[in-house]
């Protein structure tokens, strides 16, 4: 199958280019990450991240003919080739597919992505109906894989401000958690036109999501609530 | 020039379930401690644990820890320590209310209780039938469990050193454990972290098999770091198959899919652990199955066109129990074997999945070793917890949701310890003259070798010789010309060559550092089972094909000093209650 | 200086609940006003002039006006926000959009007013 990688090595290359390569696969090379691993087998210089290779880990995200996904789970006989794989978009490129994540991480780490709970912990476990439990459902699935945050053009402008789609996703995962008792300073710190509101519900994360999980309804929840408490 | 040392009170290597749990023992003791991972926190093998974590809460059912402790003794085939055993059975519901505390998402009960399903090897009333036991958060629970402790150490501002890679344990004269050098991935960076304690919590290396459930990342590290440092590694000859891994692609399908009321059928549409374990069926533990399964296949009555696999039946659970409890399963199933389970039955096999050997502890985290006719002497400064140690709780075969439960018991139990031993001992050793030599050897030899084989290659043999010679049945004559080829491979291994020189993001240096840690564990594997001659859990002999309490109710220790062999007495004496004495182990 | 990012100016629902409901405004306006054409048709010039002089034509036509003018100021604010970087500047532009719909609102209420 041929392949047309994104290449850049701040060691030895002065700027990006692509390389195209062709590549043997075996009967059982099912998924991109196959191939790649075949392509790196050939030339080991070709970096990228990996692990799980089943799609819950989050690691192999990257630019997939135009759009965003997880190589271990998109099937090499969906795709049109040559396969043009670059690094996400609007971060930072270290190497190759790899992209320097620390200003997601940072804006993922702004919401307080932890149970806020002041109370003394019963013996047990905090009693959550089976329906408080169902409003997690679509929500803590995430993996962290930043395909939404880096397919949103909001976040393409503002990273810095913008919390983006997979931030907000998680905001929304704590304050619909019946156990949390931050609501009102987790909505405090969202009201403000950069890290909520950047969010022009343009849904490309919608569209990329590898876990089909929908961030833009989370955030549009997080409004309505914002809206509730300010009427 | 020397390396950079970096100074504090604790390291922990390793950043899945048992680093993260231990890491927020020592960070909200106000230590100072850094937390080094190949990956990011949450893309640690923690996250693809799917059926749940153990603890008799007794939920969904009644139920109580002294049953889950004859579980887990039998389960281990009596190759487990009945004192950690004990300790572990004790502690789980602790744990697992604490992990609730901190926002784990787990499924609920009408009452708004933690859910519970059945599990493999998990039964009441001392092996009567099924019970309850396995807390889950769907067919997600390693997932939500690890982001919950990762949040948690956000907010207890744990210190994490993300895309650091650790070499070398740096041991001074007297033997102790004063630090670990480690490289930092994108810069290619080689520092010395100088501590007073070094918790490994490395993960598995089920990665020496060639079909596996692991992650690319699950290479042993820890255990090859502590074979270097001349530490004895345990039991490595009990490796567990997951009687149901995605046939080719090895993707795990969890056993909750029969705690659900999944199960197996052979071509003949047959449901064939009936024959195998009458009490229990589908719900063995997890070495019994996989034998089964393997024996059907063997004896050509699995399914599929060379009649090469088993399948698993869950489209009777209906959809609405499959989307509710099982919802990854389905979506693996659709990626992975292109069947849709909720109206067909997956393609399974048997895939390596877990190693319960590993470096040689106590229930307490600490490294131990025999020294002058002590079979526990403690390694000072260093502790292990997780699938990398060797408690040893899973003795001969872990059962299903004990391996999450270990994380978090253990992960405690050895930060507590640290915490203690930081106490009494509250200054760090001196670094020995020659620290981080043997680190910078290896990257220079690596670094000029020349007309050297290629990583891969040498990797895919030594993962081809595990799969045939080291299987679910193993074969005296395999074993012996295994432990051959590997100590072959092992001497290819030693010089491999990268075309990448580069210092940034190196994935090839990375690949090559984590062949020299596989390497150690395969040779301690085939090594170790070709010496025990006995049928014992995971590890099954043909030619030996029953138990040998008399002579094999012992600890392997394997040392890569010359291969050479040690032995230790198992632990028969549980902390409170009376021992559970061996029995023939029938399901 | 060193660069600080700083967020947290807590107006943001304010802007986002103004577009929705000038967005709904301008529709029902739109509707209304379609509506009133329906029945003047067919419409000249003196016709379309005479239409203003009455105030349930006035009043309404002023209050969408008003509302498309703060609805553009969201909107306007949300482009400087995201591609006018230097904060001079982008105070600046904003300076100048306000005065302008400022303008444009004294400038509806003399057409108006002045039919």
């Amino acid at each position: 199958m041929r392949l047309s990688i994104y290449r850049y090595d701040p060691d030895k290359d002065a700027k990006p280019y692509m390389q195209d390569m062709e590549v043997a696969l075996e009967p059982t090379d099912q998924m991109l990450l196959d191939a790649l691993v075949r392509a790196k087998a050939v030339d080991d210089s070709i970096a990228f991240r990996r692990s799980c290779r089943e799609g819950v880990c989050g690691s192999d995200a990257m630019n997939i003919n135009g759009k965003n996904g997880l190589a271990c789970i998109t099937k090499i006989a969906e795709l049109k080739e040559p396969v043009v794989l670059k690094p996400l978009p609007g971060l930072p490129v270290i190497r190759d597919l790899i992209v320097d994540m620390t200003q997601f991480f940072k804006q993922y780490h702004s919401i307080k992505p932890y149970l806020i709970n002041d109370t003394p912990p019963p013996e047990g476990e905090r009693v959550q109906s089976p329906e408080e439990r169902e409003e997690l459902n679509g929500l803590y699935e995430c993996i962290l894989c930043a395909c939404c945050s880096t397919s949103c053009p909001s976040f393409w402008w503002n990273p810095d401000k913008f919390v983006g789609p997979a931030g907000l996703l998680q905001a929304y995962r704590f304050i619909a958690d019946s156990r949390d008792q931050a609501t009102n300073e987790r909505l405090d710190d969202l009201n403000d036109p950069y890290r909520l509101f950047r969010c022009h519900s343009i849904m490309n994360c919608v569209d990329v999501c590898p876990k089909g999980l929908n961030p833009t309804r989370a955030i549009g929840k997080i409004k309505e609530i914002m809206l509730k408490r300010a009427v | 020039m020397a390396l950079a040392v970096r100074k504090f009170d604790a390291v922990i290597v390793g950043a899945g379930g048992s680093g993260m749990r231990a890491a927020l023992q020592l960070a909200e003791a106000e230590l100072k401690v850094a937390v080094l991972s190949k990956v990011f926190p949450t893309r640690s093998h923690t996250v693809a644990a799917q059926g749940g974590v153990a603890a008799s809460l007794g939920n969904n059912g009644e139920d109580n820890w002294h049953w889950h402790m004859f579980d887990t003794v039998k389960g281990s085939d009596y190759l487990g320590d009945q004192d950690a055993i004990e300790f572990m059975c004790r502690k789980a519901n602790e744990v697992v209310y604490e992990l609730e505390h901190y926002g784990m998402p787990f499924d609920r009960t009408p009452e708004g209780r933690i859910y519970q399903r059945p599990f493999g090897g998990q039964t009441r009333n001392y092996g009567e039938g099924p019970v309850a036991r396995s807390c889950a958060a769907a067919d997600r629970t390693g997932h939500a469990m690890l982001h919950a402790l990762y949040q948690r150490n956000v907010r207890a501002r744990a210190h994490f050193f993300v895309e650091w890679m650790a070499l070398d344990l740096v041991r001074d004269a007297e033997g102790d454990v004063v630090g670990v050098t480690a490289m930092e991935m994108e810069t290619g960076e080689v520092v010395i972290f100088h501590a007073k304690a070094v918790l490994f919590a490395t993960g598995g290396a089920g990665r020496i098999y060639s079909a596996s459930t692991n992650a690319f990342i699950n290479t042993g590290d820890g255990l090859g770091m502590t074979a270097r440092a001349g530490i004895p590694l345990e039991d490595m000859e009990f490796w567990q198959f997951h009687p149901t891994g995605v046939a080719g692609a090895g993707v795990l399908i969890t056993e909750g899919v029969r705690g659900e009321g999944g199960y197996l059928l052979n071509k003949n549409g047959e449901r064939f652990m009936e024959r195998y374990a009458p009490t229990v069926k589908d719900l063995a533990s997890r070495d019994v199955v996989a034998r089964a399964m393997a024996t059907e296949i063997k004896e050509g009555r699995g399914a599929g066109k060379d009649g090469e696999y088993i399948l698993l039946k869950l489209d009777h659970l209906g959809a609405e129990v499959i989307n509710k409890r099982l919802p990854g399963i389905r979506e693996i199933a659709l990626t992975f074997a292109n069947v849709d389970c909720a109206k067909e039955p997956i393609p399974v096999v048997p895939t390596v999945h877990y190693q319960m050997g590993g470096i040689p502890t106590n229930y307490h985290g600490q490294v131990v070793v025999p020294k002058n006719g002590d079979p526990e002497t403690v390694v000072r400064g260093f502790y292990a917890a997780g699938e990398c140690a060797c408690v040893s709780v899973h003795g001969a075969n872990r059962l299903g949701t004990n391996s999450l439960l270990d994380l978090l018991v253990f992960g405690k139990s050895a930060g507590e310890q640290v915490i203690r031993d930081l106490k009494s001992e509250p200054m760090h050793k001196d670094l020995p003259r020659d620290a981080g030599e043997a680190t910078r050897a290896r990257l220079a030899r690596l670094d000029g070798q020349s007309n050297g084989e290629s990583v891969p290659s040498v990797a895919a043999d030594m993962r081809r010789t595990l799969q045939l010679h080291c299987g679910v049945f193993r074969f005296p004559d395999l074993l012996v010309e295994g432990v051959a080829k590997i100590k072959d491979i092992a001497a290819r291994a030693a010089r491999t060559e990268i075309k990448d020189k580069s210092k940034v993001f190196n994935t090839a240096r990375v690949e090559a550092l984590e062949l020299d840690n596989l390497i150690e564990v395969a040779r301690a594997t085939l090594v170790s089972a070709e010496a025990r001659k006995e049928s014992r859990g995971a590890h099954d002999r043909s030619d030996y094909p029953k138990r040998d309490d008399e002579a094999w109710m012992r600890h392997t220790l394997w040392y890569k000093e010359g291969d050479r062999l040690d032995y230790r007495p198992v632990k028969l004496k549980p902390l409170t209650v009376a021992a559970f004495e061996p029995k023939a182990r029938v399901y | 200086m060193v660069k600080r990012i700083v967020v947290g100016a807590h107006y943001g629902l304010r802007g986002w609940v103004v577009q929705r409901v000038t967005a709904v405004m301008i529709a029902v306006y739109t509707l209304f006003l379609l509506a009133v054409i329906a029945a003047q048709l067919p419409l000249d010039y003196l016709r379309w002039r005479g239409l203003f002089t009455h105030t349930w034509m006035r009043v309404p036509t002023f209050v969408a006006l008003v509302a498309l003018y703060l609805h553009a100021w969201v909107g306007m604010r949300d482009i400087l926000m995201d591609y006018v970087k230097p904060t001079t500047l982008r105070l600046s532009l904003m300076v100048i959009v306000i005065v302008a719909l400022v303008a444009y609102t004294v400038w509806t209420v003399q057409i108006l007013w002045s039919l």
